[in-house]
């Protein structure tokens, strides 16, 4: 069992992983009649990488749109950076430095690769729309520097080729490394990344991977990812949520959750009475 | 120049420290990076080479250690090199593609104790094979993304290298200014492994005196100035990026671009615009196609516009680039033309500024050649090998064709020898084969002729050499005329429609043709002509294919006709095979090379009827499916006469 200590713990790999960034108290997300989150509470820990795993319907999904303020939960409370988060709307979780992916990716398919990059600098912006338009003064500035920051993440991300190209034009492996672009263009203290895997041949999966960790490694960014590939998630991150049926079944390090009876089951399929 | 001058410049290094004082403020290398060209002049590029040697020789780099070079072209890269030759040792850059288990062979091969690399990917690789490489003691890298958990007792940031040397540059200047005077013209300038098609790879040694005079010679012949931009977008351990990139450059002044990513290239082409390029065909080939695609996307007016200036330019382009004399209004649409198609191309492409630039490694299709030509690029050929510095033969301005590797470069003589194999000698051959006396040998006699391996002849009335096949392919038939297959098969494969072909005739009184159609030119054909066909079988029986692949195949043979020694070589009959050669049944090599004997004997029955004048066969194939399952397969195959130009017949008819 690892460290649980409010000062955090180290990796097997040598990392330093920090306090409690978000924790979840006793989640609870109702859709009508339907339950999709009963009773979850877990935890994310500065620098870590840290997934929720579950079957198809498990509420993952749910559970990575309540931290990012998409919905608000019936029941429980999100603390973020030691402070309970009242509700909000999605863009003002935003600004306090969450960023996400989505499943379905959601670029602007008539944009530039570039430009859909700069809208994750967005609430870096603070000139009015004037002298935007006119590309006057203060305006001119900004724009470099926020040019600047994007152009290390295009460097890093290895996306140089593709540049001016627009979204539409590109296959989908790469759609979701500039969606990956975009998310880390916002230089975000917690990074969402919903299924950031699906649909990828096994080459994709392994560049992902590689940017995920170098993500991790080189901006120290707290990475929370939802997975279906189930051998990509237990080499990838520190520590896992498991889900079923909208309730916690497991939480700990890919070890322990593997060596988990109710994993196992929910895995291998026993039946529900 | 003086001599004393002359002998001044002996090294690299030497040429670096005159540019840093000849053209202190002109741009020596550049990188994209960040979406922006960075620049270096040459005073930055001499600050940052010297610091990079104080570095290397406070980590304890001894003069004679091979240095190892892996990555992409980068400047940083580039200038390590000359900072190991600063120190007296030998740079020995590596392909990055390698496999670790070749990269281990190398570095064992010459006891490299440092090695400097471009980024995680490739020191993982070296980290695999270090067992193999027990002289290898520090590895240092550019990149240090993915790099910061590694266990850095061995392993260095070139940054930190760099930083360290300018802190010990009191202690070590000496010790650096002492090394590098010991340079002279028969120093190693530099080691480099031929790519090894047979057998295990070779380090080619060449000096400072191979480097130098092939980069001066060759500047000379083409009149490359410090004006000149190149893109350095080639391996590193090719002979060739090393003399465009480091002999003629140095020599020169000119300037070395770095493109941002290897994907990146031909944006990057585009926004340099190089005034000296050079590409393998395939580049030349790719580019032409992806121009095809996207004109054929283009409407009606301007598929129009660019039909009908093309068909302008095949016609007077060459000439004009050639300085050969054409009329003036043929001249005026010409220019017009340049206004409104050539011009946005060439722009496209990123040729607008080419002034000369070359193709060599393997033969290029005409049409793709004479479409360059035709734009006003003037694209030549050369023809080289590792063993010489590059340059063996280049075309001169106004003499390029096709079918030639042009005229012996400055410096350069060359010898025919019985068999047809061409030997050269020149300042720029090699020294040694590093730790291997006995190939060196066999390859370099004591007089310093150099056997290419290839079967050539020299042009009477030009004096341009003309290459054949390889040396050991080359054979004679039955009267004793030479007999190329090679050569033949190649000037068949430039058709689109076919894909492959295998010609018979060592030995024998004429030469026959077995012949591949390609399924999908030859399908889209069939498609775009209404001819209906249910198999690949049916397909290559099709009487309008076959007259098809006459017509190809009696061009051909007009076209040998016209070469006094290759004329034997005209194919008289010929089949079209039921099946596609294929590697799984043997009778293609995985990187598909012909295996002419197993087809010989798989076939006999085809090539006996070849020969005994029968107008069709009946035969039965074995093939093996993609599951590995086998069958047969049985077809009656026409076997067709093919016209053959004067000069054989009269031959064949004695």
């Amino acid at each position: 069992m690892l460290d649980q200590s409010p000062t955090g713990y180290t990796t097997e790999d040598g990392r330093k992983i920090g306090g409690v960034l978000m924790e979840m108290r006793a989640i609870t997300l109702s859709f009508g009649g339907v339950k999709a989150i009963t009773d979850v509470s877990f935890d994310i820990r500065e620098g870590e990488i840290r997934a929720i795993i579950g079957p198809n319907g498990a509420g993952k999904s749910s559970m990575l749109n309540v931290i990012s303020g998409f919905y608000v939960p019936q029941e429980g409370e999100v603390w973020f950076r030691g402070a309970k988060r009242p509700p909000m709307k999605p863009y003002q979780v935003a600004a306090q430095g969450i960023a996400r992916t989505f499943q379905n990716i959601a670029l602007f398919e008539g944009m530039s690769v570039l430009d859909n990059i700069m809208t994750g600098r967005l609430t870096y912006m603070k000139v009015n729309m004037a002298s935007q338009a006119l590309w006057w003064g203060m305006a001119q500035a900004e724009e470099i520097e926020n040019r600047e920051k994007v152009e290390a993440i295009i460097d890093f991300l290895e996306i140089q080729a593709i540049r001016k190209t627009p979204v539409a034009r590109l296959p989908y492996g790469l759609k979701k490394r500039v969606e990956l672009a975009r998310a880390l263009a916002a230089e975000p203290k917690l990074l969402l990344l919903d299924e950031p895997m699906a649909g990828m041949n096994v080459e994709e999966k392994e560049d992902m991977s590689r940017f995920i960790l170098d993500v991790n490694d080189e901006f120290g960014t707290t990475i929370a990812l939802i997975e279906h590939d189930m051998g990509v998630v237990m080499d990838l991150s520190d520590r896992l949520v498991v889900m079923d049926y909208g309730r916690k079944i497991g939480d700990g390090t890919p070890d322990e959750v593997r060596s988990n009876q109710a994993v196992i089951d929910a895995y291998l399929g026993v039946s529900h009475d | 120049m003086t001599a004393s001058a002359d002998r001044d410049l002996e090294s690299v290094p030497a040429l670096l420290t005159r540019n840093a004082r000849k053209f202190p403020n002109k741009a020596a290398f550049r990188e994209k990076e960040y979406g922006i060209w960075q620049r270096w002049t040459w005073l930055q590029v001499s600050e940052e080479v010297r610091a990079m040697a104080l570095g290397l020789l406070a980590l304890g780099l001894k003069a004679g250690d091979h240095v190892a070079i892996i990555g992409r072209n980068r400047p940083r890269l580039y200038w390590a090199m000359v900072a190991a030759q600063k120190c007296g040792a030998v740079p020995v850059p590596l392909y990055q593609d390698s496999v670790a288990e070749e990269m281990g062979f190398v570095l064992a091969n010459c006891n490299a104790r440092f090695v400097i690399a471009a980024d995680q990917e490739q020191v993982d690789k070296v980290l695999e094979i270090q067992d193999q490489a027990p002289t290898l003691e520090h590895v240092i890298y550019l990149d240090s993304r993915g790099l910061r958990k590694y266990d850095h007792s061995r392993l260095h940031a070139l940054a930190d290298i760099e930083a360290e040397g300018r802190a010990a540059h009191e202690r070590l200047e000496q010790e650096m200014a002492a090394r590098e005077a010991a340079l002279n013209y028969d120093s190693t300038c530099v080691m480099l492994y031929t790519s090894g098609t047979t057998g295990r790879p070779k380090g080619v040694v060449l000096s400072n005196r191979n480097i130098i005079e092939s980069a001066k010679n060759s500047a000379g012949f083409d009149n490359l100035g410090p004006g000149e931009e190149v893109l350095a977008y080639l391996p590193m351990a090719w002979v060739g990026d090393f003399i465009f990139s480091i002999g003629q450059a140095f020599w020169t002044g000119f300037c070395v671009n770095c493109p941002e990513s290897e994907t990146t290239m031909m944006t990057d082409l585009r926004e340099i615009g190089p005034t000296y390029f050079f590409a393998p065909p395939r580049v030349f080939e790719n580019m032409l196609t992806n121009v095809m695609i996207r004109m054929e996307d283009a409407g009606r007016f301007k598929r129009w516009l660019f039909r009908v200036f093309m068909d302008h330019a095949k016609k007077v382009g060459g000439p004009i680039l050639d300085r050969k004399p054409v009329g003036g209004v043929d001249r005026a649409k010409y220019w017009l033309g340049n206004l409104l198609v050539y011009g946005p191309l060439k722009n496209t492409l990123g040729f607008s500024n080419f002034r000369v630039g070359y193709t060599a490694g393997e033969a290029i299709g005409p049409e793709i050649f004479e479409f360059y030509r035709s734009l006003g690029i003037n694209l030549k050929q050369l023809y080289g090998q590792t063993e010489a510095s590059v340059f063996i033969t280049l075309q001169p301005d106004g003499e390029v064709r096709n079918d030639t590797v042009g005229v012996p470069g400055p410096g350069v003589e060359i010898r025919i020898a019985e068999n047809g194999e061409v030997f050269y000698r020149s300042p720029g051959v090699f020294v040694e084969y590093y730790g291997n006396p006995e190939s060196t040998a066999s390859t370099k006699d004591a007089e310093g002729w150099v056997a290419t391996g290839d079967a050539g002849f020299i042009e009477k009335d030009s004096g341009h050499l003309r290459i054949i096949d390889r040396a050991k392919d080359v054979g004679k038939m039955a009267d004793g005329r030479m007999f190329a297959p090679k050569y033949v098969e190649n000037k068949l494969k430039f058709y689109p429609s076919i894909l492959e072909a295998v010609v018979f005739g060592a030995d024998r009184q004429m030469c026959a043709a077995f012949i591949n159609i390609d399924l999908t030119a030859v399908g889209n054909w069939a498609e775009r002509n209404n001819i209906a066909y249910a198999s690949y079988q049916e397909l290559a029986g099709h009487q309008r294919v076959l007259d098809a692949i006459q017509g190809h195949v009696e061009e051909v043979n007009r076209s040998i006709a016209r070469d006094e020694m290759l004329s034997g070589c005209q194919i008289h009959r010929f089949l079209v095979l039921h099946k596609e050669l294929d590697a799984d049944d043997g009778e293609l090599t995985r990187t598909r090379k012909v295996r002419r004997n197993l087809i010989e004997e798989k076939f006999a029955d085809l090539i006996a009827a070849l020969y005994d004048g029968s107008k069709s066969v009946y035969t039965e194939t074995e093939v093996t499916y993609e599951d590995g399952r086998k069958g047969k397969i049985s077809a009656t195959l026409e076997i067709r006469d093919a016209a053959v130009a004067d000069a054989a017949r009269k031959v064949a008819a004695e």
